[in-house]
């Protein structure tokens, strides 16, 4: 379960190291726009999903932060997309990426109680983990509108944040 | 303003009147309480400006519940002396303390 979200970005790094797929080295800020939108979007599905489903007060809490701040975010990333005029342009990383969380979803809406608890703690955990490891590495290297840039370092303050929240969740849990 | 407010605030302790309240000022940046500590005396007012598009709180465990909304700012007047250790309830890892002098 927690390969799948890795198994996506590691794909994004295998294309983007491959010497075939040279042009599609870094994402263009409509692409990367489109990336952190998806990424952001994700969560926020996915704290819905715990807001309903769990009945532990720190996970509920915990995904209620999650989808207070993702929405907050995005709606500067689309306030910043309209201001400079880019169109977010769909691409293979937010794909993949749209697809693992679709299967994480499911697996997730199987579950119930403690199991669903750990299951979707442990998942915040390693998400969070791996989008900040995408915005470090290529995201905000890539990008090369400044205001664009900012505003995905401000995004990484935010969810190395939210990871370590996740991880502090995770060892109440135990 | 604190050296400025300081020679006031002395001289109004040495005559015993009501001492003068402050105002505290602490910004809000990237999720960083900036300064994470403060001093402050019974009566003071803290008053936090929260720069980030996110809205925060300065809350105290048992004790006071403040919200700061994006962009905004929020206070609290502080009525017991002390140190208290204050995070935000969204973001746990955001920790700030005030040392309150009766």
């Amino acid at each position: 379960m927690l390969m799948r979200p890795t198994a996506a970005l590691a794909a994004l790094f295998f294309v983007s190291t491959s010497p075939l797929a040279l042009a599609a080295e870094k994402p263009t800020d409509p692409q990367i726009a489109h990336i952190a939108y998806t990424a952001g979007t994700i969560d926020i599905e996915a704290a819905k999903l715990a807001i309903k489903k769990s009945k532990n007060k720190e996970v509920v809490d915990f995904a209620k932060d999650m989808e207070r701040d993702h929405e907050a975010v995005n709606k500067q990333a689309l306030d910043l997309v309209k201001k400079l005029k880019v169109t977010p342009e769909d691409n293979d990383t937010s794909k993949a990426l749209a697809k693992a969380a679709k299967e994480e979803r499911a697996k997730l809406a199987k579950l119930k109680g403690a199991a669903f608890d750990k299951a979707y703690i442990d998942n915040e955990v390693a998400y969070h983990k791996q989008v900040d490891g995408a915005l470090e590495t290529l995201l905000i290297p890539s990008a090369s509108n400044a205001e664009l840039k900012s505003l995905l370092e401000t995004g990484l303050k935010i969810f190395q944040g939210h990871e370590q929240h996740a991880e502090h969740v995770a060892g109440m849990l135990k | 303003m604190r050296p400025l407010l300081l020679a006031p605030m002395l001289a109004t302790v040495l005559i015993a009147s009501p001492a003068l309240a402050a105002t505290i000022e602490v910004t809000i940046d990237k999720l960083v309480f900036s300064p994470a500590s403060v001093q402050a005396k019974i009566g003071d007012t803290i008053e936090w400006t929260n720069k980030d598009i996110l809205a925060h709180t300065a809350t105290v465990k048992g004790g006071w519940d403040v919200m700061i909304p994006a962009k905004s700012r929020g206070k609290v007047t502080l009525k017991a002396a002390g140190t208290v250790d204050y995070f935000c309830r969204f973001h746990p890892n955001m920790k700030g303390r005030i040392e309150v002098a009766p």
